[in-house]
């Protein structure tokens, strides 16, 4: 129905980006070095929570991926490389999971032997529960999420110039492969970096609530690059406030089911009343910790289900600039929430600190920096994906 | 043909790109009293219609909003004030038990009210039928074309220019559709009624019959049908027809003493109290008096119990009347019962009433204690 005279010409982004990449980056490492020296323990319980954010986004976007391939997205696909450049930060995770493994003693209590001896449970969690396990897990899934990245990205790069419909069919039997790999990869590394930090706590849900952060922050991620870009001309100039929509309407629909997951997870707990389990939700009272504990609530889903409930809303770019990034900083809060009061200085009570701010900001930088990178190199549009004109099309 | 009133022209189109450019122009030339049918939603049709977005969110709303508070206060009321229950050590009234529920009850509320208010005010309920019904074109769109119809109640309707503006838009084809001739709803005519009541019989009646006497199988019945005699029910086995039987004239059940006294006003001369008021006979008589007796007269005997005003109050038993009363007189009452007050007969055992009786005395004199009375009790 539109005549296709548009054809795509790559514009590099504006040269701010980088530079804003590169200042965050800068701040966040100096000021993160100096925090590591300043208050070692703090430091590393901060930077674990930025790498979860990372994680976060990065997976979650491969995940959104794959789920545009296995369900046959049609609207998704002119803005699949904001996604794929968000997603480009996996391949990242390897190095930066490193300073984590350089202080496993300091975050995780079962990584001491002795400590281990002497009590029961962790004994009977040993086999799973150890460094030399850990470390392969962590690699693995890092490894695993590398590569279905470069597959899925080398198909959709190919198609650009090679325009051959053979490398989405590839690309779907892939994301086949991916879903699966993915519900599992996700539950592990929940477990392993949220959940093995209280290691005698356990809740047999934490996978999906994790997940459910998980595509909260990637869609808002998403979300956020995509208005900002639309707004300034990078996209195509065909898409309308209908592709909006259903941006919104999915993080709309997550925050639904974060907020049904995490009252899920506590429902049980409360009414099971089983010391061994309550006793993670009793920390999360603790003097200042209930007034997070409210905040979590407001933050991440009372305030994200107001501002997204009516349909306007969901495509206003406005109002979803503002929830994008409201939402990344509620995931954010959220792994925040989570962690923190495990700090053995902090069991009782919040007290702010400069260096809870500094991690996520170097955060930040990466993934823009990472994006800025990508979008240099590659197209901003999937010119030679044969669903993109449908994708053009999409009305509600 | 001529005669009949117009309801409308439709076009019909072959595709759906078609039919959204269609219809942007129908709208661009201001018709108001217009629809697009189509066998599937069209993406995109309701911009190019400039529908105004549908009201029917705010009944939704209203009515989940509705549900909430109503579950909430249902579950308030029930299991917080009416008739607390503890479970699980929980509070009375626990937040986290009663959200699943509430999120239930949302959602039914605001589905239900949709379509239920869908159906009320977007239908047209009452009115079953539409003139589109049954006519070629109704039956080309719900299959594989697309159609736009113009209805005659819009404002701007004309036959000529809006058969024009049709073909301009270069339909496959376009028609002109007439009121029926008649409004007449098959399913009101007569004969289809008394036809559909016939079906109706013979349908019930077959199935009864099918179910009921030709096809019925007894199920196990050995459970219902025993070679026994059930109380109360005839017998054509003894000539009077009782199943059950009456003592042989002249007998007295084992264990069982008759009471000669029935019917007597005041038999107390010959009865009198075969137990003294030991400490294990007061006590038996209190834990009778309070079981069986405390409900009408009180704890203490001074007919204000907590069933007051349900039945007629007793009267005090402190009163000179009954503090005259010999013991023979209150056993006769328990044992026949008085006004009405029934016979306690068949609750209380002889030894019983007599240690009833025994506790009535103790719970008078305290009543009425004399200083020597307390004396004694000092005195212990």
């Amino acid at each position: 129905m539109h005549t296709n005279d548009f054809t795509y010409q790559r514009k590099d982004l504006p040269s701010s980006i980088s530079k804003i990449g590169m200042t965050l980056l800068a701040v966040g490492v100096i000021l993160g070095v100096a925090a590591f020296f300043v208050d070692h323990s703090r430091a590393v319980y901060n930077y674990l929570i930025a790498f979860a954010f990372m994680i976060s986004v990065g997976v979650g976007a491969l995940f959104l991926i794959a789920l545009e391939y296995i369900v046959g997205a049609d609207w998704s696909v002119p803005i699949r490389r904001v996604v794929e450049f968000f997603a480009a930060t996996i391949p990242l995770l390897a190095i930066l999971v490193i300073p984590l493994l350089l202080n496993v003693g300091e975050l995780f209590h079962w990584s001491h032997p002795e400590a281990v001896a002497e009590d029961k449970i962790l004994n009977a969690k040993a086999p799973y529960l150890n460094v030399t396990f850990f470390i392969v897990r962590v690699f693995v899934l890092i490894g695993l999420w590398s590569l279905f990245y470069f597959f899925f990205v080398r198909n959709s790069k190919k198609q650009d110039t090679s325009k051959d419909q053979k490398l989405t069919t590839i690309n779907i039997k892939l994301s086949a492969i991916f879903i699966p790999i993915f519900a599992l990869t996700i539950t592990i590394s929940a477990i392993d970096w949220l959940m093995s930090v209280e290691p005698h706590w356990f809740s047999t849900i934490i996978g999906v609530y994790f997940f459910a952060g998980t595509i909260i922050a990637a869609l808002a991620a998403v979300t956020l690059a995509t208005v900002l870009l639309k707004e300034h001309g990078y996209l195509h100039p065909a898409m309308t406030n209908d592709h909006l929509y259903s941006l919104g309407a999915l993080m709309f629909a997550f925050v639904n089911f974060w907020g049904y997951i995490a009252f899920s997870q506590y429902m049980l707990i409360w009414y099971a009343d089983l010391p061994e389990e309550t006793f993670w939700f009793m920390q999360k009272w603790e003097g200042s910790w209930a007034i997070f504990s409210i905040g979590l609530i407001i933050i991440k889903f009372l305030v994200p289900y107001i501002v997204l409930v009516s349909q306007p809303s969901k495509m206003d770019p406005k109002k979803l600039k503002f929830i994008a990034v409201w939402l990344l900083f509620a995931h954010f809060y959220d792994l925040f929430w989570f962690v923190m009061p495990e700090m053995e200085q902090l069991s009782g009570g919040y007290s702010f600190s400069w260096i809870d701010l500094v991690f996520p900001i170097a955060a930040i930088g990466l993934i823009i920096l990472v994006f800025n990178m990508k979008a240099k190199k590659e197209n901003l549009i999937p010119i030679g994906d044969p669903k993109l004109q449908r994708g053009l099309d999409f009305h509600l | 043909m001529a005669n009949r009133k117009i309801f409308g022209v439709t076009a019909l189109f072959n595709d759906p790109n078609a039919i959204i450019a269609a219809a942007r122009k129908v709208a661009d030339a201001g018709f108001t009293k217009w629809d697009v049918n189509s066998p599937y939603p069209i993406h995109g049709i309701d911009k190019a219609m400039k529908m105004k977005p549908s009201k029917l969110g705010i009944i939704t709303l209203i009515f989940g909003l509705s549900g909430a508070v109503l579950a909430l206060i249902l579950m308030w009321w029930t299991m917080s004030v009416d008739y607390p229950m503890l479970i699980g050590g929980k509070p009375y009234f626990s937040l986290p038990a009663f959200v699943p529920v509430t999120f239930e009850v949302t959602v039914i509320f605001a589905t239900l009210s949709t379509v239920v208010s869908m159906f009320a005010f977007f239908f047209g309920l009452p009115s079953n039928s539409h003139v589109l019904h049954d006519t070629a074109y109704m039956k080309k769109v719900s299959r594989d074309h697309y159609g736009i119809i113009i209805e005659s109640r819009d404002p701007k309707f004309s036959e000529q220019t809006v058969l024009e503006l049709l073909k301009n838009l270069k339909p496959i084809s376009t028609e002109v559709i007439y009121y029926p001739e008649k409004e007449s709803y098959p399913i009101f005519e007569p004969r289809f009624l008394i036809f559909l009541f016939g079906v109706a019989v013979v349908v019930s009646l077959g199935t009864y019959l099918t179910l009921n006497k030709l096809m019925y199988i007894v199920p196990f019945d050995w459970m219902d049908k025993q070679a026994k005699v059930i109380p109360q029910t005839s017998s054509e086995f003894f000539a009077d027809g009782r199943g059950m039987r009456l003592p042989v004239e002249g007998t007295v059940a084992k264990g069982f003493i008759p009471y000669p006294f029935e019917g007597q006003t005041n038999p107390s001369e010959v009865l009198s109290n075969p137990y003294f008021p030991t400490k294990e006979n007061l006590q038996l008589g209190q834990r009778k008096f309070l079981t069986y007796c405390s409900p009408c007269h009180g704890n203490y005997g001074d007919g204000d119990s907590r069933l007051a005003g349900q039945f007629p109050n007793p009267p005090t038993l402190h009163s000179e009347r009954a503090r005259n009363f010999q013991d023979g007189m209150i056993y006769h009452i328990i044992t026949v019962g008085q006004n009405v007050m029934p016979s306690y007969a068949s609750q209380v055992t002889r030894e019983e009433r007599w240690a009833i009786v025994n506790y009535i005395r103790a719970l008078q004199r305290a009543k009425n204690a004399t200083d020597a009375d307390l004396k004694l009790v000092k005195a212990e």
